[in-house]
């Protein structure tokens, strides 16, 4: 597997049961990962295993299958550091999900930190829920929200957003990758700008993590944030990798058991580190999933992963591009394997519906972005996701129920 | 290709769809209600005009939307034009039962065929939203409720 030469594209297709199923009689293209990963065997298999023979809870218990899974979930843990290079274990907090690791961020750094006029930097490309967290946050401390601006082919506007940043800004939250358009935006720069302005930055690498190599020393982002579905793992288990300066000073999110360091009626003391940020029995198998799912991306190893979605991002673009009738929203320089398109006369929901019918499972509708709708002025797009695992013949599926479903509206 | 998809797509449907009837915002409309599907973000604008006996006198819509809900809208404003409210709040109801799959014996008198059309609607769970926004808008538009989502 290791091999650079060879990326093995029946191999992988083999380690997803899923494709070896029909739709509607049609052998399957899912062009939907954007919205969530389809998972291989080894995952499934660790999830099976880790109910069937070492499940109990984790932390609490001196027994055997206690400690156990404590290791498995610790285990886990020590995974996802080393796999986006975070200083230290502390800096990696278990979520439900990208959301809810956004929102701890909002509410606990947001919320313990913002002043009335204080200023948060969105960008038009973010996903609702790097948006409404924001706005809920904004509205309890009287901090105002301030949208860095793209252009029509959907690139970031590295200067536009510059000129946004001042001393008022506090915070900056913009995503990695565009989970409607592609666009990936020059992260980097955002960084370094907001850190020249004195803010805090907060990155959603939810539509990232899929497609890259993540490297939080490089990066220099405060909060980084991805979830576990979209990389092959299981639902139910999200990332908040968080600098442990800003972790530290951090008041909890959520309260209740796991989070303490001591309780009284009086005085309640927090654990330290991520602990802090995991109240409660956490997504235990959920975690030795994700944990699984990126050994299993790293087996493939991202070079090989990112050349192979760019060619068929290169292809699927190329091929649809002829049609006459689509309208390719977003073309980025720099693209995550993610294409949003519209068709003259046919509306997104019947392209869905059609193109299900060949087999195809796309995304259609706002993609929990209408900023960006409505910034393209359309109510919604067809969007075909990319992931490791698909091929031209998806490619190929696409395209040609595409043109079916313009022949049969014509 | 696409054979099953034609029972949901009827050439009545995609003509509807393509060239809606009562696509207009009426100046004398003196009810109106705006419908909004936050699945995919369809919009709908339904105008009425209501003569004092409760006689439905002009029908009318704007928006955006999938084939179906385009269709639906369109039919529904011929269809309720001329009817009463009592009569348009029961083809409604009936119609509702159709598109869930709830009632096959579905009787809305001379316009049960057209709208047997959109019966197709009910082995597509995810669109039954799609055939009924508009309904929904105008049942607002009668309660003098001016917005009203699917959700």
């Amino acid at each position: 597997m290791n091999d650079m030469t060879t990326f093995d594209i029946e191999k992988i297709r083999r380690d997803f049961p899923i494709f070896g199923r029909e739709v509607h009689g049609k052998p399957l293209a899912f062009l939907d990962s954007g919205a969530s990963a389809q998972k291989p065997t080894v995952v499934l298999e660790a999830i099976q295993k880790a109910y069937s023979e070492t499940y109990a809870n984790v932390h609490r218990g001196v027994y055997y299958l206690s400690q156990t899974s404590t290791e498995l979930y610790e285990g886990a843990r020590e995974i996802v550091r080393a796999h986006i290079n975070a200083a230290s274990l502390d800096e990696v907090i278990f979520t439900k999900n990208a959301t809810e690791s956004i929102n701890l961020v909002a509410n606990s750094y947001g919320g313990s930190t913002l002043k009335p006029g204080d200023e948060i930097v969105l960008s038009t490309l973010e996903h609702h829920s790097n948006i409404v967290p924001w706005q809920l946050i904004a509205e309890k401390t009287g901090a105002v929200i301030k949208v860095a601006p793209i252009d029509e082919q959907g690139e970031f506007l590295l200067d536009a957003y510059r000129e946004l940043l001042g001393p008022k800004t506090k915070i900056v939250a913009i995503t990695h990758v565009s989970n409607s358009i592609g666009t990936i935006t020059p992260v980097r720069e955002i960084i370094d700008a907001a850190h020249d302005a004195g803010a805090v930055v907060l990155i959603d690498g939810s539509q990232a993590a899929p497609h890259m190599k993540l490297d939080m020393q490089t990066l220099g982002a405060d909060f980084y944030v991805f979830t576990g579905h979209k990389v092959f793992g299981p639902t139910g288990i999200g990332v908040l990798y968080g600098k442990a300066d800003l972790l530290d000073r951090m008041p909890p999110f959520l309260g209740g058991g796991d989070m303490i360091n001591r309780v009284t009626f009086e005085k309640t003391t927090y654990a330290k580190g991520h602990a802090k940020f995991e109240a409660g029995t956490p997504p235990i198998v959920q975690a030795i999933g994700l944990g699984v799912a990126i050994n299993y991306i790293n087996g493939i190893g991202f070079e090989r992963i990112g050349a192979h979605e760019q060619s068929l991002l290169a292809y699927a673009t190329e091929r649809l591009s002829q049609i006459n009738s689509v309208r390719i929203i977003g073309q980025a320089e720099h693209k995550a394997a993610i294409i949003s398109f519209t068709m003259e006369g046919v509306h997104p929901h019947d392209i869905g519906t059609f193109v299900d019918h060949a087999g195809v499972a796309i995304r259609v509708g706002h993609h929990c972005c209408q900023p960006l709708m409505d910034y393209f002025d359309v109510a919604a797009t067809a969007r075909a996701s990319f992931a490791l695992y698909n091929n031209r013949a998806d490619v190929d599926a696409l395209v040609t129920a595409v043109r079916d479903t313009q022949e049969f509206f014509s | 290709m696409f054979d099953d998809l034609r029972e949901l797509y009827q050439e009545v449907i995609l003509d509807h769809s393509k060239r809606p009837r009562n696509f207009r915002h009426p100046e004398d409309a003196n009810h109106e209600a705006h419908g909004y599907n936050p699945l995919c973000g369809d919009t709908v604008n339904v105008y009425l005009k209501m003569g004092h006996n409760g006689l439905i006198e002009d029908a009318a819509f704007e928006g955006k939307g999938c084939a179906i809900s385009l269709a639906s809208a369109s039919m529904m404003t011929e269809i309720i034009k001329g009817r009463t409210e009592d009569e348009a709040r029961k083809i409604f109801d009936g119609f509702k039962k159709l598109v869930t799959g709830e009632e096959n014996d579905f009787d809305a008198g001379e316009d049960t065929e057209r709208l047997m059309m959109l019966a197709g609607v009910k082995d597509f769970p995810m669109r039954v939203k799609c055939a009924t926004l508009a309904w929904h808008a105008m049942a607002s538009a009668m309660d003098e409720k001016p917005e009203i989502t699917t959700e």
